[in-house]
């Protein structure tokens, strides 16, 4: 059992990413907020469960995700994984060809191409199925194996569904960058 | 050595660093080699990095501090208090 203090402390340097996590679950200030003190009442009540030296980050976010999963879920408007058709494999690599000469400014270009607002925001529509282990792998960095025990599911299944996330994603940030004329005929032409 | 289906199967989780020391090193040998591959794998490590530079870091508001404080019994602005 962890010592009480020193617990408080250590689980109190997640809040952040808890918090920043919660936000893009719920899409709503307050029940993020909700959301990331329940997550904290029910680590510091079943905290005698918690044993030290364990990943009590990864610990935290299966708490967050649980709870996400059971009390906010209901509230989220966003597709079912069911009524998406299936992209095809490195849709934007195959649709950006002028971007694969790869110069050094092809991170820039891509920065151009998709803005930080509209990457979240093509995360954020995705289906749960998959936002959850795009968030916790892309963003919070958890290997396969934790985003696996954090959503209990098979670590295949966890791959498919970041490759399936992340191909959706692709075709959300090229439909985005096409509506704003940014990727022209010539572009797709190019290859 | 890995072929470029073999190379490109292996794309997520050579970017993911799931892959063992042996795989990678087998995938490398094919990747300086071939610049299709390496172009493809290039052009998606940008992607990831693109996703995670997107992620905000939300500052706590300090209401939620204030209410994880009650959750937990403790004054955690204690420092910032005294200064």
């Amino acid at each position: 059992m962890a010592d009480n203090a020193e617990f408080t402390t250590e689980a109190m340097q997640y809040a952040q990413s808890l918090y920043s996590t919660a936000l893009r679950m719920t899409r709503n200030q307050s029940d993020a907020e909700d959301l990331v003190q329940e997550t904290y009442l029910k680590a510091f009540r079943s905290y005698g469960s918690f044993e030290t030296g364990t990943n009590l980050k990864a610990w935290l976010f299966r708490i967050l995700t649980n709870t996400f999963i059971n009390t906010y879920r209901a509230k989220q408007r966003r597709p079912q994984e069911s009524d998406l058709g299936s992209v095809e494999d490195l849709f934007l690599y195959k649709r950006l060809p002028s971007l694969a000469g790869l110069s050094e400014s092809a991170e820039e270009q891509l920065l151009d191409l998709f803005p930080a607002a509209e990457v979240r925001e093509a995360i954020e529509n995705l289906p749960e199925t998959f936002l959850l282990p795009m968030l916790l792998n892309d963003v919070e960095g958890f290997s396969y194996k934790e985003v696996a025990e954090i959503l209990d599911i098979p670590i295949g299944t966890v791959m498919s569904r970041l490759h399936r996330g992340r191909k959706t994603m692709q075709e959300a940030l090229y439909d985005y960058a096409s509506q704003r004329h940014l990727i022209t005929e010539k572009d797709k032409a190019d290859g | 050595m890995a072929d470029c289906n073999e190379t490109l199967k292996e794309l997520d989780r050579f970017l993911d660093n799931e892959l063992a020391s042996e795989a990678i090193s087998d995938l490398s040998v094919h990747l300086e080699g071939c610049v299709d591959c390496q172009q493809t794998f290039q052009f998606h490590a940008e992607l990831r990095n693109i996703v995670k530079l997107s992620a905000k870091q939300e500052p706590l508001p300090q209401s939620l501090i204030t209410r994880i404080e009650q959750c937990f019994g403790t004054d955690l602005n204690e420092d910032s208090e005294n200064a």
